[in-house]
This record gives structure tokens, C-alpha cells and sequence, in this order.
């Protein structure tokens, strides 16, 4: 994987958990038999999966497979009808969305979510408003992530391009401390390799700061190309869950639910 | 000249009293979308307790503080109570509620208060002051209205600004989802801007009574111009707002001072600048929407 800045700045301590960290390899977050809907239309249909601390797992399927909604049922913007969502041990199904950030985890959600009309600047500040007071150093430390964005700090969010939002938000997510990151589609209408290089940081942030990441996306090649696991999901249910390579090797499973 | 200077001068106070209520409306169609077509008689509510306390025979800034501090309390408990059902529904559902909110409090003044006319104090003279042996239309109470409304708006923009809660505000206004995603209690923030509007609100409509009479609808007509004012600033932007407010109320001053009969001419104008200004330029003078996404 390519980094077109060459930048190798994943320095220690951006993404370090406030709290102990789960070993790598073992299940940080835990889905099981999650079912929620929309009205009568059923999204999520008794989804089971789990993410490993220090991995990337890779939520893979069509359009309107549940991806999305996958994600918002576990950050609870969407209460499940059925299913539990654990962190780490802890029950957080219930948990309002305002409290799961303090718990650990931080969503970005579809379509970048960056605040159009604060600053780049104001947009980091609010991913760390829940901490408290946060030493400049840290944000000094994502801008040395992304230096596209250190550049244009003072402007308005909505004057970046659509990779420097999602670099922005990336960033903001990080200023929560988060020990697992949900990102909702990220390369979606990004130039190949502006998404090459946002997968080649993520891996980075994963490998030396022990970051867990929970992907949700349609890019299936790329997306399995940097992550560890990958599940595949249909119509609101898991079809296979398997490591990358296994996933990528198998043609059959590729033409039938993956499109490449 | 003395004329221009007077006009002018009377056009800037009554402007800066339009400001701040346009100022009340926008910072609650921000954050919520919702025009608050009760901010009028809420307002006149405080401005009915102020007049209580003061009867009673404390100080007008007694008065003043507790009015405002009602205020803030009726306005966050009008959005936590009344407003907060009806958010994210049906747009219409919430103007009918602040509709019905603005003739029932209206009513309830009438039943409490009476619905006759009552002088209402002004801390200050009313008497313009003397250059050489000119007077002009500079009293002691404008400069009071155009100072205690330049303070509060300069409050306000060090909260917004300077402050995490302000920031935290701004974010529930921009991204509620985002905001609660990031851990903002974006509640909680939706209901101290109404708080913090309904105080502009009051503080307004203090104003405007200062050396007037009140009565159960005397803020009608400044509703119409603080809705034209916030239309001409945009909706959406604090300074349009403030610029907005400014530009009415000379734009008034003048016609009034100026035009043959022209104070009978006052309300219609306002509708008038109002329809040009939804005709030519829809997102008002300082439309900034074309950064919003829906």
C-alpha cells in the first residue's frame, strides 16, 4: 500500500486508549443475533459477528445488504429489536449514543460526517469535547497525521475535498481515543488512490497503536486488501465470515456477492 | 441636516431593538429549523413580570435580571416540554405548536395581567441631547438600548466562539448526529439555545416598552419586524440578523421621517422590504446556505 505524502508520522499516543487495552487477537466487539428494522422492513436479520482488538474487520455486501444499519445499530442511533451488542465484556445495547464514545467507541458515519460550516480545527475540538481539556499535542499529532488538513485547519469543513474530509473525520475519531473505530464506507466517492492511501494510514494506526477497526464497505476489493477478517453480509444476514485472504481467494463467493 | 441626523439616529435605536429579536429567532431556527412565532409573547410575558416586580417596588434593574432570567427558564422549558415532541416531525406540526403557543400565552397575559394598556418604566431620560443649542434624538434611553444590546450580542459571540459549551452548541445546530456520535448531549444543547434566544427575546421586548405602554399584544408589531429583519439577514446567519435589524429600522426611520404620512406607512413597508426581499434575493442579503448540506 501507497502513502502519497510518504508520510510515516503515526506517531505513539495518537490513537492510545485511555483505558487498558484488550490483547490483540481477542474479541473486543461483540455482536449476536442483532435484528432491527425499519417499519416492517427488516434490515438486520440476527447478525453475528465480532471484531478483534487490533484487527481490522471488514463488513462486506450489496447495497441495502445492512451494512449501514449494521453500524447505526451498534452505535445505537437505531434501537435493535432483538440481540446483543457487547464492549469489551460490557452490554452496551441500551446505551444511549451520546455515552458510546466514553465507552471507547467512536462511528463515522456514512457520507464523512464532518460539520460543514465549523473550521477544520472546530471540527477536531468537538471529537475531543467529551474528554474534557486535551493537551494541544494531540491535535498537533493528527495534523502530523494528516498534513493535507494541517494546511487548511482555519478553513470552513465544507471547503475540503472529499478525501480531506474523510482524513478530517478519521482524525476527529482519534481525538476520541476510541479502542474501536466504526467507519462507514470510507472510500465511497474517493479516486482509487486517495483510498489506497486512507487504508494504507488506517493499517498503520491499527499496527502500531493497536487501534481496532469495525469497516463497513462496498469496496470490497480494497476494503479486503487491508483488513484482517471479513464478513460478508445479504439481505440482513452473515453469508461467511472468514479471514481477508480467504475471502479474496475464493472466486466463487467474489462473483456472487462481492461483484469483482 | 438635523433632520438626517435625527431620523438616522432614532432609525439605528429602534434598528438595534429589531436586531436582537431577529437575533432570538435565528439562533433558534439554527439549531432547530423552527420559526418560533411565540418568541413575541413570550417576551411580553417577561416584560409583564418585570412590570410586576417593579409595581411591587423594587428597582427597574431588579426587574430587568429576573425578567431575563425568566426568560431563559421559559425558553427552555418551552422547547423541553412543548417543542421537543414535535422535532423532526412534520415541519408544519411545529409552526402550528409555536402558532398556538404565541395566542395562548397572549391570552393567559390578558387573564392575569388585564388587557389594558400599563406605562412601563425606562431607567433613564427620554430627553435627547443638547449640542450647542441644537437637541437631537440621542437620549440617555438609546444609548441604554444600543449598549445593553451590543453587550449581549457580544456575550453571545464570546459563548459561541470562546467557549466548549458554545462550540458544543454549534455542533448539535450543524450535526446533531455527528454531535451525538462525538458524545454531545445535543438535548440538553437545543435547550439552552432556546434559553439563551427567549433572553434576547425578553430583553427586546424590555426595551421596546421602555418609556411606552404595555398590553397583552404590544410586541406584535415587533414580531413582524424582527421576522423581516431575520428574512433580510438570512435566517440562518447572526449577522445577517444584526445587519438586517439595522438596515429595517433606518429603512422605516426614514419612510416615517421622510415620506408624507409616512408613519401610517410603517407596518405596510415592512411588508412590503419583505416581499421584495423574498422576491429578489430568497435566502436574504447574507445567505450562506449554499454550505449546508440537507
Amino acid at each position: 500500500m501507497t502513502d502519497a505524502h510518504g508520510s510515516t508520522a503515526v506517531s505513539a499516543g495518537a490513537a492510545a486508549g485511555a483505558g487498558g487495552r484488550a490483547a490483540p487477537g481477542t474479541a473486543l466487539l461483540e455482536v449476536d443475533g442483532l435484528t432491527s428494522a425499519y417499519g416492517p422492513v427488516r434490515a438486520l436479520d440476527g447478525v453475528t459477528l465480532s471484531a478483534e482488538a487490533g484487527r481490522i474487520t471488514a463488513v462486506l455486501g450489496a447495497n441495502g445488504a445492512g451494512k449501514t444499519t449494521l453500524l447505526r445499530t451498534i452505535s445505537g442511533l437505531v434501537r435493535p429489536q432483538a440481540g446483543r451488542v457487547t464492549l469489551d465484556g460490557e452490554d452496551i445495547t441500551r446505551a444511549p449514543v451520546e455515552a458510546m464514545v466514553g465507552k471507547g467507541m467512536a462511528h463515522v458515519p456514512e457520507g464523512r460526517g464532518v460539520i460543514a460550516e465549523l473550521t477544520v480545527d472546530e471540527n477536531l475540538r468537538v471529537g475531543s469535547l467529551f474528554r474534557g481539556k486535551v493537551e494541544r499535542s494531540e491535535f498537533d499529532r493528527v495534523y502530523d497525521i494528516f498534513p493535507r488538513i494541517a494546511e487548511r485547519r482555519d478553513n470552513a469543513a465544507h471547503t475540503l475535498s472529499g478525501g480531506e474530509r474523510q482524513m478530517l473525520v478519521i482524525g476527529r475519531a482519534l481525538l476520541a481515543q476510541p479502542r474501536i473505530l466504526l467507519l462507514d464506507e470510507p472510500s465511497l466517492g474517493l479516486a482509487p488512490r486517495i483510498v489506497a492511501q486512507i487504508f494504507g494510514l488506517l493499517r498503520k494506526l491499527v499496527d502500531s497503536e493497536g487501534l481496532s477497526v469495525l469497516l463497513v464497505e462496498q469496496n470490497a476489493r480494497s476494503a479486503l486488501s487491508v483488513a484482517d477478517v471479513g464478513v460478508v453480509l445479504n439481505l440482513g444476514r452473515v453469508v461467511v465470515t472468514d479471514q481477508a485472504r480467504s475471502l479474496m481467494a475464493d472466486e466463487g463467493l467474489r462473483h456472487a456477492y462481492l461483484g469483482f | 441636516m438635523q433632520q438626517f441626523v435625527n431620523v438616522t439616529l432614532s432609525g439605528l435605536t429602534q434598528g438595534m431593538i429589531y436586531s436582537a429579536f431577529a437575533l432570538a429567532l435565528v439562533l433558534i431556527w439554527r439549531s432547530t429549523r423552527i420559526v418560533n412565532f411565540a418568541q413575541g409573547s413570550m417576551a411580553a410575558a417577561t416584560a409583564f413580570i418585570a412590570l410586576a416586580i417593579i409595581n411591587a417596588g423594587a428597582s427597574y434593574w431588579v426587574a430587568l435580571v429576573v425578567a431575563l432570567i425568566a426568560g431563559f427558564v421559559m425558553g427552555a422549558l418551552v422547547e423541553r416540554i412543548i417543542i421537543r415532541p414535535v422535532e423532526g416531525g412534520p415541519e408544519l406540526n411545529a409552526v402550528i405548536v409555536t402558532l398556538g403557543l404565541f395566542v395562548a400565552i397572549q391570552a393567559l397575559i390578558a387573564i392575569i395581567a388585564g388587557s389594558s394598556f400599563q406605562s412601563f418604566p425606562t431607567p433613564f431620560g427620554v430627553r435627547g441631547f443638547t449640542i450647542g443649542d441644537t437637541t437631537i434624538a440621542l437620549t440617555p434611553t438609546s444609548l441604554y438600548v444600543i449598549g445593553s444590546v451590543l453587550v449581549v450580542m457580544a456575550l453571545l459571540v464570546a459563548l459561541f466562539r470562546f467557549t466548549r459549551t458554545g462550540l458544543a452548541m454549534r455542533a448539535s445546530a450543524f450535526g446533531q448526529e455527528v454531535a451525538r456520535l462525538l458524545g454531545v448531549r445535543v438535548g440538553r444543547m437545543l435547550t439552552l439555545g432556546w434559553g439563551l434566544a427567549a433572553v434576547v427575546g425578553s430583553l427586546s421586548g424590555l426595551l421596546i416598552a421602555g418609556g411606552g405602554f404595555v398590553y397583552p399584544a404590544y410586541m406584535d408589531s415587533l414580531i413582524v419586524f424582527g421576522f423581516v429583519a431575520a428574512v433580510l439577514g438570512g435566517l440562518d446567519s447572526p449577522i445577517g440578523a444584526i445587519v438586517g435589524g439595522l438596515i429595517l429600522g433606518l429603512a422605516l426611520s426614514y419612510i416615517s421621517g421622510y415620506v408624507d404620512r409616512g408613519s401610517a406607512l410603517v407596518n405596510v413597508s415592512a411588508l412590503v422590504i419583505l416581499m421584495v426581499v423574498l422576491l429578489v434575493r430568497p435566502g436574504g442579503l447574507f445567505a450562506s446556505s449554499t454550505a449546508r448540506r440537507a
